[in-house]
């Protein structure tokens, strides 16, 4: 294994880790106000399809993500309709995105199968930070998407942590009611929290279509809208703890391709299992605490709210 | 001061809370009738009354809550039109209701400044704040303690310091020492002072005579709906007119139902001895209850609710575990054992959560009636539809439950059906000894008298009967014998041919 292999790999480690660190964070700021969307898988193939056709329309990957964006946040509005706003089971109605997605996602891109691909995102210039050995191109050399990624991480953070807005919402996915009678509105707080996971979620959708998987296929989302829900758990519900998740699952993703050149023996479907598994054990380990304490998970995640009237 | 007006200090700058021929309807209750309050400011007022009188209605009302259908609320001389909570708490009104509306997960300061903080939440600065108002009215607190560590007295006294935090002139406690400690209730009693001398009014819901005296300044009671006494002082309450305020001076006698055979007491059906249950926050609920019913004798179980009826009945069917105490049914201990082999011991026990506890609602008459007795309709593993049919089709008949079909599910039912159903199928075991909670609330008066007859006919067969009701006449008209409980104790013991309305009232309330 030399050492450009090594920094390939670290690339790929990084750039997959983002990319699900996106969808994560849109699916973390919808469980934070209490709604779960389990329509991820079929938000990203959506954002993936309409990056890689408005991409190659107008020529530019920032009219491609935003595209992208306004996809998911759209398709994301189904599932707020239904889950939120008509109080319908949030399980059936994000499973129900997801199949959505995946269909329309496939039926939108029947003409993009294997077209060539279109401008990707470019790194920042950063000038000879990118020359640094290793570093270089495992960290400055990444295209802007990923930064940009890492500031969402940051901003989400510090507004769920450190502002007014954060504290209500986190009150309305911990006790809708409780968050009503303090005169924060729940349907609002919901609608906007699962239409901003949307967006994200299209965002992760269009950084695979353009620079990740360099096209679009059917099926090229292949299951990582369900990594990014696992991930949500792994991470505990908290951004920072979610970034390391990121990472550790997009090494599992960037390790898989390469296990054979490698010369290891393991399937890679063994590999690919792994992030469940890890998610699994996290789960354990957090029923256990929670015989002590309340759970980390978000306490009304799940749970329509409709105001109690006699 | 140059000039004494006669006011107390905190009068000054308006003349409090006015709720003036306040009327509430819901489908079938009319739950306020011309209703009034009136508090000064700068006082802490109770308000009394059985439970269904009005009160929590009445505060609904006041809070914003409820809209009334008629009658004016008025805030210092001003009319008010509350169209929901937070148009009452922007004027001033907060409620702490009797479940806490907590975030377990956030801390103190947090669940505080969610009423209201500015756009950047600086920590620290949020606790100084929340920890200086809490000194300031004496409300013991650790700001940046997660509430779930706390105790049910520190958690109230959250939930003031967010009314407090919201500026609230008119602070409305219901039933505020239920969940506490008798220490706990001491310390509220002084924060609920010190609140009051800052000019603020005080409304304290209760039915305990003992700390309506101690921390309150002035009483209104209420009964049916309507009020019968307004802001009188608590110097003239006592016992004796309290029990005649809040029940009524019911001269007329309840018709107390005829027996054939007399109880007979030397062969006890239920020997409860020294039963001890703490509830889940490990407060004790029922403290050391001992009582025995004879064969064919209905011992009536009065009390206010919440003073430990229903983990009583809980606990000797075995639905919860006791800490102390033995429970003995038909001669077999069974102290030990679980629900199950109580039931094979000639236990019987008609929950008061129907839909709850004792039906399914979304399964069929049938699958409902045999839930006791798989075993009778078995064959092997399998059900046999036909026998269980059948035995549901007797059922059905013999207890006159109307049904549109026996495979339709029993959501659609009355309640006065569900509850003949309910009744049939826990008779069916030919049980030893009933525990009917609450069997007649919510029928009409068809249903109620239906399901007293089963239950003397039963008495009459040789079945003992633990009833416990909110509904005094019930108790009167049915119990051979009736026990008052409060706090969990048994205070008060009546002969069934001695008792009154005055009599068990005045133990319900604590006049002791």
């Amino acid at each position: 294994m030399n050492e450009v292999t090594v920094v390939g790999l670290l690339v790929d480690v990084v750039a997959f880790g983002l990319m699900l660190y996106l969808a994560a964070l849109g699916e973390l700021i919808a469980e934070k106000a209490g709604v779960l969307n389990l329509g991820v898988e079929g938000m990203m193939a959506v954002g993936g399809v309409a990056a890689f056709w408005s991409g190659t329309e107008f020529g530019s990957p920032v009219i491609g993500l935003i595209i992208a964006g306004i996809a998911g946040g759209l398709l994301s509005l189904i599932h707020a309709l239904v889950a939120v706003v008509l109080g319908g089971d949030q399980v059936v109605s994000g499973l129900a995105l997801t199949i959505f997605g995946l269909g329309l996602a496939a039926f939108a891109g029947k003409d993009y199968v294997s077209l060539p691909a279109v401008p990707q995102f470019g790194a920042l210039p950063l000038g000879p930070l990118r020359e640094l050995r290793i570093i270089g191109p495992v960290v400055f050399n990444q295209s802007w998407l990923a930064w940009f990624a890492v500031v969402l991480g940051l901003g989400t953070w510090f507004v769920l942590e450190r502002t007014s807005i954060g504290l209500g919402l986190r009150a309305v996915g911990e006790s809708a009611a409780t968050a009503d009678t303090a005169g924060r509105s729940v349907v609002r707080t919901r609608v906007i929290a699962v239409g901003v996971g949307g967006i994200l979620a299209g965002f992760a959708g269009a950084y695979l279509t353009l620079n990740l998987a360099k096209g679009w296929s059917e099926g090229v989302t292949a299951g990582r809208g369900w990594i990014a829900v696992a991930l949500v758990i792994f991470g505990a519900w908290r951004p920072g703890r979610t970034a390391v998740g990121a990472l550790l699952f997009g090494g599992l993703l960037a390790l898989e391709p390469r296990l054979q050149t490698f010369g290891v023996n393991i399937s890679p479907i063994l590999v690919s299992m792994l992030p469940y598994v890890l998610t699994i054990g996290v789960l354990i380990i957090f029923s256990i605490q929670s015989r002590r304490r309340p759970s980390v998970a978000p306490a009304a995640i799940g749970r329509a709210y409709r105001r109690e009237e006699r | 001061m140059s000039i004494t007006t006669g006011a107390a200090p905190g009068e000054v700058g308006g003349d409090g809370v006015h709720l003036e021929n306040i009327w509430k309807r819901f489908p079938g209750v009319i739950a306020n009738a011309g209703a009034e309050l009136h508090v000064r400011p700068g006082s802490v007022h109770a308000v009394l009354g059985e439970n269904g009188a009005g009160k929590t209605t009445l505060m609904n009302v006041l809070a914003g809550v409820y809209r009334p259908d008629e009658g004016t609320v008025r805030l210092n001389g001003i009319e008010q039109n509350f169209n929901s909570p937070a148009d009452a708490l922007a004027a001033g009104v907060a409620m702490v209701h009797q479940e806490f509306r907590l975030i377990p997960t956030f801390t103190v300061a947090e669940n505080v400044a969610l009423g209201s903080s500015p756009v950047l939440v600086r920590k620290r600065e949020i606790e100084q704040q929340v920890s200086e108002l809490a000194d300031r009215f004496g409300l013991q607190t650790t700001a940046n303690r997660e509430v779930w560590n706390l105790s049910m007295g520190e958690r109230q006294r959250v939930e003031i310091l967010k009314a407090l935090w919201r500026d609230a002139r008119v602070l409305i406690l219901d039933e505020p020492t239920a969940v506490l400690t008798p220490d706990e209730a001491d310390e509220l009693g002084r924060i609920v002072a010190t609140m009051a001398e800052d000019g603020r009014s005080i409304i304290f819901i209760s039915h305990k005579l003992g700390e309506v005296t101690r921390f309150c300044d002035t009483a209104t009671v209420l009964r049916g709906g309507a009020t019968v006494a307004s802001s009188m002082a608590v110097e003239h309450l006592d016992a004796a007119n309290l029990a005649e305020l809040m029940v009524g001076e019911n001269t007329e006698v309840s018709q107390r139902r005829a027996r054939v055979h007399p109880a007979d007491l030397d062969t006890p059906v239920l020997t409860v001895a020294d039963m001890r249950v703490l509830d889940s926050h490990g407060i004790t609920s029922v403290d050391g209850v001992s009582l025995s019913i004879g064969t064919g004798e209905v011992v009536g179980v009065a009390g206010v609710a919440g003073n430990g009826q229903r983990p009583l009945a809980d606990a000797i069917a075995g639905l919860v575990d006791s800490e102390e105490g033995s429970v003995v049914v038909a001669a077999t201990d069974v102290s030990a054992v679980g629900p199950k082999d109580r039931i094979a011991a000639g236990l019987s026990y008609v929950p008061e959560d129907r839909l709850g506890v004792g039906l399914a609602p979304k399964l069929s008459v049938t699958e409902n009636s045999m839930m006791r007795s798989y075993a009778s309709v078995g064959r092997g593993p399998l059900i046999d539809r036909a026998a269980a049919d059948a035995q549901c089709t007797e059922l059905v008949d013999r207890y006159r439950v109307k049904v549109g079909g026996l495979h339709h599910a029993i959501a659609g039912l009355s309640g006065g059906n569900l509850q003949r159903l309910l009744v049939g199928r826990e008779l069916a075991t030919d049980p030893a000894v009933i525990i009917a909670a609450q069997p007649t609330r919510g029928l009409d008066v068809q249903g109620v008298r239906a399901i007293q007859d089963v239950l003397i006919d039963q008495a009459e067969s040789g079945v003992g009967i633990l009833l416990i009701s909110e509904d005094l006449d019930e108790l009167l008209a049915l119990s051979d014998r009736i026990v008052v409980m409060v706090e969990g104790r048994i205070v008060a013991e009546f002969p069934g041919e001695e008792a009154t309305r005055a009599l068990v009232g005045q133990a319900m309330t604590g006049g002791a």
